[in-house]
């Protein structure tokens, strides 16, 4: 099974991509802030990771910078979900090394089938 | 939607309240770092985003102009100022309003809320709206910033069906960089979707692969050259490189057909490396192998009731769990068996007592153990559901400034003892009361500034709420720094309503506590704060029915204090046991001043049969309780009883007479409100150790009873029969 990290400080966020995910068939972790996200990394061992920018603790920068030049580097998909969409954003969390972003709110179809293209996960 | 995660996210709107309130405070008083901007931010950026999700789109709305404003704090382009930060309260307070409104699905009053949109956009350099703009709440127009991305996957899923959409062919040529490789992407994923389109030739030129001893792992060698026929659009083939653009080359050309040959979206610079090319774009590395992790830190953060109800999906690691959520029901549950427990106990040390075994046999002992745990355990238990105070208090701060804006007068609240905890019960029936004696504070408590002036006082007011624990009771006091009470015209209005009789000689705190009383209510002209029909009598009511007492203290010219006095718990009491007449029957501890074992001297008959208590120099009345309940069987002469001295609301000190004491122990409260109502004198029935039905004396009750009819205790007979049989 496919297995989601998703970082996000709102319980709201996380329960609705709980759901989405779990309807989907993903195997469904996730933290609460950035720092804990980071450090559950090498424990949840996900095949794709979905973060929040606005956290405590670590934002969703730091998340990425963490995960892909950290001690655990990692190149497995790393998905920005964010209110905003603007270029600076984009700009700024590919520097960091994003992989791509969803923009909340987010429909399910839409976050799903990004998931899948990055993943190669089959529903 | 389900309920359950739309009722999480307003279950979460409220700790981000709290938290934008506390952040706002403390920004107010000045002693604020980034964090705490960044902490109020966060608060209102998760609330539009979980509103967002929900479609709540005034929500949405209003906290998006609030977070621009606040982003604008966060980046120290706008200063914080007392009037900027005026604003941010009143914006708190209507983000909340309409929080409310979303949860109850109610309209909020347009007026307001635009007033607070027009008064944050002065701080953003664009122009106030015209009205139903932003504030229009019809969601056609989200505001700018914040358009949610619409994919359209449609043509992805569905094979054409009906309309046949017509087929197109484009040419595309695709080399990754280096750097897409390291942002997480699989080129293979890419053709993948690619094919998913319609038919894929795909051809790969592998004529820059280096040599294996040369490879870089993290390059990508490989470019590719495809042909895809689809009935697809070109922005459906573009969406599958949108998160690569600028990370690699791209060109897509459309062959033939009606559309012009289109130039490459976004050409990201030149392939980077020209040498031999080998597949780099192996299957995403799994993350590191054997990386065991380092030691865990603490906790950082609470952990959210999303974890709690699964187990595989957990997260960080059992150090993350700080808290769980449970469901009340569960809770309660427990508390009503550990009542069952402690019922147990007593029964059983009853059952051992009289086996009248030799003193200090081993069952004592152990039973005494018993008796520790089952108080620890139902300590534990009774602690599960207390909360702090700080957030009901923090709703306060709220009612204070709509009530000065209201009067026109000028009040600050201050807040001590906010982490002193409460039964979550009490804190939800507490609200009320406290939001009508802080409004009554200020409405008649606080003068108006220029007054405030004349006299010599700060023009801003203080009211101050403050929560603390003391001997098994919660105390919450409210005090104001205002012209203290009126005790003339409280004596008048009392008068002059009848509720008391003229020429009456109250002493000052019986005047005080006039304002108590029901029918009683000192505004004159009802001021669309504290004067809703509602007065004081409904906040003592409300404090009864949650066991507690209200009691005033006033000083003229300096304040007035309100207490609340509130058990600590409404599952169990301290009680004590006493025999009335062969009835034994349990008085709230908390209501007993003293007992006494009168002498003759100490009492006096006066009037017609009515007994008083010389105690300390001061009379107080004595009450029969036989006689109250309407027991009419043969009284002990006063001489012979016990006296209890207890507190009540309508006469002040009084003493009951009653038979005797036996003991004083924990008592499960039993409530009898189903099967009988309310009895006056009664308050709520309990099991005792010998499996015995014992009613819990209402003393306010039984004092009332014993100033009226000698047969207003019938009820309780009936009760008490029910019991015996």
């Amino acid at each position: 099974m496919t297995k989601v990290l998703a970082i996000d400080d709102s319980r709201t966020i996380r329960n609705l991509l709980r759901m989405s995910l779990e309807n989907a068939g993903f195997e469904y972790h996730c933290a609460e802030d950035g720092r804990l996200g980071v450090d559950a990394f090498p424990d949840v061992r996900p095949d794709v990771v979905i973060t929040d920018i606005n956290m405590p603790n670590l934002d969703g920068y730091g998340v990425i910078e963490e995960l892909r030049r950290g001690p655990n580097a990692t190149k497995v998909p790393i998905i920005v979900l964010t209110t905003e969409s603007s270029d600076e954003l984009k700009a700024r969390a590919r520097a960091a090394g994003a992989t791509g972003w969803i923009v909340k709110p987010f429909d399910d179809a839409s976050l799903i089938s990004v998931l899948k293209r990055l993943t190669g996960h089959a529903a | 939607m389900q309920p359950s995660i739309r009722d999480t996210f307003f279950e979460e709107c409220e700790e981000l309240l709290e938290a934008m309130v506390e952040g706002l405070g403390i920004i107010d008083e000045g002693s604020y770092d980034s964090e705490t901007v960044n902490a109020v931010f966060r608060a209102v950026h998760s609330i539009k985003g979980g509103a967002g999700a929900f479609g709540l789109t005034d929500l949405v709305s209003f906290a998006h102009t609030f977070e621009t404003v606040f982003d604008e704090v966060r980046s120290e382009r706008l200063a914080v100022t007392p009037e900027l930060v005026a604003v941010l309260f009143r914006a708190g307070d209507q983000l909340a309003t309409l929080v409310e409104a979303a949860r109850d699905e109610t309209e909020v009053e347009a007026g307001p809320r635009d007033s607070v949109v027009k008064e944050l956009k002065r701080y953003l350099d664009e122009p106030a709206e015209p009205e139903g703009g932003a504030a229009g709440g019809n969601g056609t127009e989200p505001p700018g910033g914040f358009q949610p991305m619409t994919l359209d996957f449609s043509a992805l899923a569905l094979p054409a069906a009906e309309p046949v959409a017509p087929m197109r062919s484009f040419e595309i040529r695709f080399q990754p960089d280096r750097a897409m490789m390291a942002n997480g992407h699989e080129p293979m994923l890419l053709l993948r979707a690619l094919s998913e389109l319609g038919t894929l030739e795909v051809s790969a030129q592998s004529d820059e692969l280096p040599a294996f001893d040369e490879l870089d792992p993290d390059e990508c060698y490989l470019k590719w050259s495809m042909q895809l026929e689809t009935d697809s659009d070109r922005a459906a083939v573009e969406k599958i490189f949108e998160f690569v653009e600028g990370l690699c080359t791209l060109e897509i050309t459309e062959a033939e057909g009606a559309a012009p040959p289109a130039e490459a979206p976004a050409m990201a610079p030149p392939p980077v490396a020209a040498s031999p090319a080998a597949p780099a774009g192996a299957p995403a590395p799994a993350p590191a192998e054997s990386a065991p992790a380092a030691p865990p830190p603490p906790p950082r953060s609470r952990v959210g009731d999303d974890e709690a109800k699964g187990g595989k999906g957990s997260s960080g690691g059992a150090n993350a769990r700080a808290t769980l959520r449970v469901e009340l029901d569960r809770v309660d549950r427990l508390i009503n068996t550990v009542g069952e427990l402690i019922i147990n106990q007593a029964m059983l040390s009853q059952r051992i007592a009289e086996l009248e075994l030799p003193k200090g046999a081993d069952v004592e002992v152990e039973l005494e153990d018993y008796k520790l745990l089952a108080r620890e355990i139902q300590e534990g238990v009774m602690a599960i559901r207390a909360q702090p105070v700080k957030p009901l208090f923090q709703r306060m701060a709220r009612i204070v400034r709509e009530a000065c804006a209201a009067t026109g007068k000028s009040a600050r609240l201050v807040t001590v003892g906010e982490h002193t905890e409460v039964d979550k019960t009490v804190i939800e029936r507490l609200s009320d009361p406290l939001t009508h004696m802080i409004r009554n504070s200020i409405d008649h408590g606080l003068e108006k500034p220029d007054k405030r002036r004349e006299v010599g006082k700060e023009e801003e007011g203080e009211v101050r709420l403050s929560a603390s624990q003391r001997s098994g009771s919660i105390f919450i006091e409210i005090t104001d720094d205002g012209a203290g009470l009126n005790r003339p015209k409280i004596l008048e209005i009392a008068t002059s309503k009848g509720l008391v009789p003229p020429n009456a000689e109250l002493s000052d705190s019986e005047i005080d506590n006039l304002i108590f009383m029901p029918g009683f209510s000192t505004a004159t002209e009802v001021s669309n704060l504290s004067g809703r029909g509602v007065g004081m009598d409904v906040v003592r009511t409300a404090i009864q029915a949650l066991g507690g007492r209200v009691s005033i203290a006033s000083e003229t010219g300096k304040g007035t204090t309100l207490t609340i006095i509130l058990p600590l718990t409404l599952a169990v009491m301290d009680g004590m046991v006493i025999s009335v007449q062969g009835q034994t029957m349990v008085v709230p501890i908390a209501s007993v001043l003293e007992t006494i074992r009168p002498t003759d001297k100490d009492i006096h008959k006066v009037g017609s049969g009515e007994m008083v208590l010389s105690i300390r120099g001061s009379y107080v009345p004595i009450i029969d309780v036989a006689s109250s309940l309407g027991m009419h069987g043969q009284s002990n002469p006063i001489t012979k009883s016990v006296l209890i001295l207890v507190e009540t609301e309508q006469r002040g000190q009084c003493a009951m007479a009653l038979d005797a004491i036996h003991d004083q122990r924990q008592v499960v409260i039993k409530s009898l409100d189903r099967s009988f109502g309310d009895i006056p004198g009664i308050s709520a029935a309990t099991i005792l150790g010998d499996g015995k039905i014992a009613l819990i004396l209402d003393p306010d009750g039984v004092v009332q009873i014993g100033g009226s009819r000698a047969d207003a205790g019938a009820p309780i007979l009936q009760a008490m029969e029910f019991f015996d049989e």
